[in-house]
């Protein structure tokens, strides 16, 4: 009940928000800020009240009919997995309507309204049981995207908006296609026709049927993901949207792909995924590269982290498909990890272009001396990206590493030298932004007190993570054994977890 | 015809006289609120007889009509959705000069042959079912005589009606004289005690096509809808959309249910064809469109298409998509084109895209609810288009039309393109030069009927279990 009160109480808030805006246009913020902070307060307390040494992979799992006629309920749970990526989106959502504070003025009713319905649906995903309510959820949160993206983007906002669209629906089309199928032979096999996960788990499939029904998924999640070569619709996304905008898309909409993978594909067709994984890697490894080489060649900062976001999402999916419980434990942690560290950068380089109007870093360079603390920031964040030692993102790559060193040896060594490129764009960034030469015309004033209150919780976790990574590990370790060891009969490789979180010493 | 077959009709027959009703109070006086009124109750006054009487009484006319659960439930589909077209009708057409009463007339002769077509059973009542509708739809189309695009697009119709008349009464001959019977039972009978289709009845079925494919406005047959569309009063082709397109679709699910048409792969692989070719030419042509009439002309060419895959799959479950499809697709149509008459003045149709942008801005309420219905064309999530769309896929599936299904996807992908195009003006921050150049009035019932009908698509995409199971308990 409490996960769907969390959904109700943020598409009531976004309703509200828009209404409110009739009366006054400060108002939405404020309400938009206390619909997002309940949220959190919820998620947190789930949390703490949650054991996870005495509970069962669910901690929460209920159900309501929604569509009997289909086998369609209302179904929701929530695991380690789901709960962590709760927390994210209401941390990350906080920031968003911090970050939008100011910089939102036009028709800002409207703007708070969509912002709640992305995190709503958002939500919905990474608690919903029911593969027709998964996919309603999916979508629910790309019309609102499309939005905040078309109408209070950059100049060019309307061909990121479309491309972002119809790339998404294309591929959730495919999923759904796969979720009907899946629907209809387990309802053949066993005259029980219902879109419940639990129940869907089971389904016999011939593997060819396996193996097609898993790529509809994967479209759906690759591209969401994204793996290369579907990222092409990320770049224009990610550098047009407005600041809150990218930090969503970055920080909480690339994960619901990685979280479908999770989630779905591996534990629906445990077998053809192994068969897949070898190519999984290499596809995973490629983004590594090829991410971080265009990163390395942009001019615009926002285009710059998103090219990041494809390289870091490449170790996602190298840690997925190497199928044990280390990379796993690397990528949910890279999945938080990221979502801080890119969301931080994108938050920068919005207060950047709050301060001097471009994004383009060839005009940037010597703000350390005006804006210190911005600085130290921005170096934290980008020290973060390249996986410093000490920062979460190292925990994750490193374990995502150590995994798939076990899986593919040859993959691993390349995806490391990922791990180089990433110290290349990253220093880069510090270099023509914060130091160099500076250039005369430019007054760019340190950040305010709103911001520095975004920005020192997320310093603070993304230290924090780095040192002790215990506590993320104790709460998805159930999830991910399930994820990653299902397997019908043949004996399971299992490995010891690590649960000191300093492997890195 | 005895007394209680009498009563059966009684739809038909209240349709009639209405229509001679309203030409009375003309007759006396000319009124073009009363004329309304009485159209509008008689009209509800069919709605409850069908509500309260026919559910419970399901019977064969013989030879002509069925009343089934499949009739009856269509039939109210129809006339529920000719009492929105009259409820946006009316502030339409009291906008404009010409004489406004006849329209009613016209509107509730084609309802009637709209109605009897999708409860025939035999091919005289059919295809006097057929000419009520076209004839009436004639001069519907044309009803704005002023307007020279008007005209054209009335000529256009009546050539090319006449023309799909002609071939389907040339198909229906050979068919009759391939199995000597005119009612489906019988031709299904004759069908069944021969091997395979003989060439007569492949080729009077084939001319038949014709005839369906024309009035469905499917793909090679469409060539008329985008000009029919642009150049008819709002109201009008919100009727030709709905109502007109949605007996056609009944009757061939019924004609093939009856003669057995599922056991002949050939034919069913015509539809086939039939139904990717709409997908593709009518998302395809729509994509270049600056006319929002033209948009939706094209959309329901391959909207038509996307109901063909659930006739094709066929059986309970594909009957049953179909009429959810209906009823969302019905729902959704009416509330755009309500929207499009909602926004129109005396001098023009609000049909640029151009007139749309910045509607979010200016009338929030009314950008909100045009919207949904687009979103609801695109089948997004949260509207009846979804629920609909699904059920197609679901039927499609159910029978491994991989190919159909798949088609099907990827359409939808690309009709998305052009729905949220207009979705896009309508967002975008309107232009400083003050005035719109369209100054409707605005009437409340039109308001009205498109909450009643924004929240129905709404409601459907949400909750779609009270009229799926309300469908399953018609079939």
């Amino acid at each position: 009940m409490t996960l769907i009160l969390l959904i109700m109480l943020l598409m009531g808030a976004g309703v509200v928000a828009w209404l409110a805006a009739q009366w006054n246009t400060a108002i939405p913020k404020w309400i938009a800020l206390m619909g997002v902070s309940v949220a959190f307060l919820v998620s947190l307390n789930l949390w703490l009240q949650s054991n996870p040494a005495a509970d069962g992979a669910w901690m929460i799992r209920s159900s309501w009919p929604w569509i009997p006629a289909f086998g369609i309920s209302f179904s929701v749970a929530l695991d380690g997995l789901s709960l962590l990526m709760l927390l994210l989106t209401f941390f990350l959502a906080i920031v968003s309507v911090l970050s939008s504070w100011s910089e939102i003025k036009y028709r800002s009713g409207f703007y708070y309204f969509n912002l709640l319905w992305v995190v709503a649906g958002i939500t919905g995903v990474f608690v919903t049981m029911d593969m027709f309510l998964f996919y309603f959820f999916w979508e629910v949160m790309l019309i609102p995207m499309y939005f905040l993206i078309g109408i209070w983007g950059h100049e060019n906002k309307r061909y990121a908006a479309f491309k972002f669209f119809i790339f998404t629906q294309a591929s959730g089309l495919l999923m759904l296609l796969a979720i009907v199928t899946l629907y209809l032979i387990h309802g053949s096999q066993t005259e029980n026709y219902t879109y419940n996960y639990f129940e869907l788990i089971g389904t016999e499939l011939s593997p060819r049927m396996s193996w097609l029904l898993m790529l509809g998924f994967l479209a759906a999640f690759v591209v969401k993901l994204p793996v290369v070569p579907f990222h092409t619709w990320l770049p224009d996304a990610h550098s047009q949207a407005p600041t809150a905008g990218s930090v969503i898309l970055a920080g909480l909409l690339l994960k619901t792909g990685a979280y479908g993978i999770i989630r779905f594909v591996l534990p629906l067709f445990p077998e053809s995924a192994r068969d897949f994984a070898p190519l999984g890697m290499m596809l995973g490894v490629a983004g590594i590269i090829y991410g971080a080489f265009l990163a390395f060649a942009q001019t615009d900062l926002k285009r710059l982290v998103a090219y990041t976001s494809v390289s870091h999402m490449g170790f996602v999916m190298l840690g997925v498909f190497a199928l044990n419980d280390l990379a796993m434990q690397g990528v949910v942690m890279q999945m938080i990890t990221h979502g801080l560290s890119t969301g931080a950068l994108f938050l920068l380089a919005g207060s950047l272009y709050e301060r001097t109007h471009t994004r383009d870093i060839g005009q940037m360079g010597g703000f350390w001396t005006q804006a210190p603390f911005m600085g130290t920031i921005g170096l934290i964040f980008v020290l973060a990206s390249l996986g410093l030692p000490g920062l979460g993102n190292f925990v994750a790559e490193f374990l995502t590493l150590i995994g798939a060193w076990d899986a593919n040896r040859p993959m691993t060594v390349i995806a490391t030298l990922g791990l180089v490129a990433a110290t290349a764009y990253s220093l880069r960034i510090m270099q023509r932004v914060f130091l160099g030469d500076r250039t005369p015309t430019q007054d760019v004033a340190d950040l305010n007190v709103r911001e520095k209150f975004i920005f020192i919780p997320m310093v603070v976790l993304i230290v924090s993570l780095g040192m002790y990574p215990k506590p993320v590990f104790d709460v998805v370790k159930k999830s991910i054994t399930d994820a990653a060891n299902r397997d019908d009969g043949v004996p399971v490789k299992s490995e010891p977890m690590l649960l000191k979180g300093g492997t890195h010493e | 015809m005895n007394n209680l077959e009498l009563i059966n009709v009684l739809p038909g027959i209240l349709l009639g006289t209405a229509a001679v009703l309203a030409m009375t109070s003309i007759a006396i006086k000319r009124n073009h609120k009363f004329t309304y009124v009485i159209s509008a109750l008689s009209l509800l006054g069919v709605f409850y007889y069908l509500l309260v009487y026919a559910v419970n009484n399901k019977i064969t006319v013989e030879p002509l009509f069925v009343i089934d659960g499949l009739g009856i439930f269509n039939t109210g589909l129809i006339v529920a959705s000719a009492l929105a077209i009259i409820m946006i009708s009316f502030p339409y057409f009291e906008q404009r000069e010409e004489r406004k009463e006849e329209y009613y007339i016209l509107l509730i002769l084609a309802t009637l042959g709209s109605a009897m077509l999708l409860i025939s059973k035999h091919f005289v009542s059919l295809f006097l079912g057929l000419e009520i509708l076209s004839v009436s739809l004639y001069s519907m189309i044309s009803y704005l005589r002023k307007r020279p695009r008007s005209d054209e697009a009335g000529i256009k119709y009546l050539i090319l009606a006449a023309f799909s008349s002609a071939f389907l009464l040339f198909g229906m001959a050979l068919v009759y004289a391939s199995t000597g019977a005119m009612d489906f039972d019988g031709i299904g009978k004759s069908l069944q005690a021969i091997p395979g289709l003989p060439v007569t009845m492949m080729a009077g079925l084939g001319l038949m096509v014709v005839g369906v494919g024309f009035k469905l406005g499917i793909v090679p047959f469409h060539l008329w809808t985008s000009d029919v569309y642009e150049g008819a009063p709002a109201p009008v082709t919100a009727f030709i959309a709905t109502v007109s397109k949605g007996g056609m679709v009944i009757l061939l699910v019924r004609f093939f249910v009856m003669v057995n048409g599922y056991a002949y792969p050939g034919l069913m692989l015509i539809f086939a064809l039939l139904a990717g070719a709409s997908m593709f030419v009518g998302n395809f042509l729509a994509l270049r469109q600056d006319n929002v009439k033209r948009v939706l002309a094209y959309s329901s060419i391959a909207h038509m298409g996307y109901v063909l895959v659930a006739f094709i799959a066929g059986g309970k479950l594909g009957t049953e998509a179909v009429c959810f499809y209906l009823v969302a697709y019905f729902a959704t149509s009416l509330g755009a084109f309500g929207i499009i008459a909602l926004l129109s003045d005396e001098d023009r149709d609000a049909e640029l895209i151009s007139d749309y942008r910045g509607l979010f801005w200016t009338r929030p309420l009314v950008a909100a609810a045009f919207t949904a219905m687009l979103l609801s064309l695109a089948g997004i999530p949260l509207t009846a288009g979804f629920v609909g769309k699904f059920y197609l896929i679901a039927a499609g599936l159910s029978v491994q039309m991989w190919t159909l299904v798949v088609v099907l996807a990827v359409n939808s992908v690309i009709g998305l393109y052009y729905y949220i195009k207009i979705i896009a003006v309508m967002f975008e921050r309107p232009s400083d030069k003050g005035e719109p150049s369209l100054n409707p009035k605005l009437y409340w019932v039109n308001l009205v009927t498109l909450v009643l009908l924004s929240v129905l698509v709404v409601w459907l995409g949400v909750n779609p279990q009270g009229m799926i199971a309300l469908i399953k308990s018609f079939l």
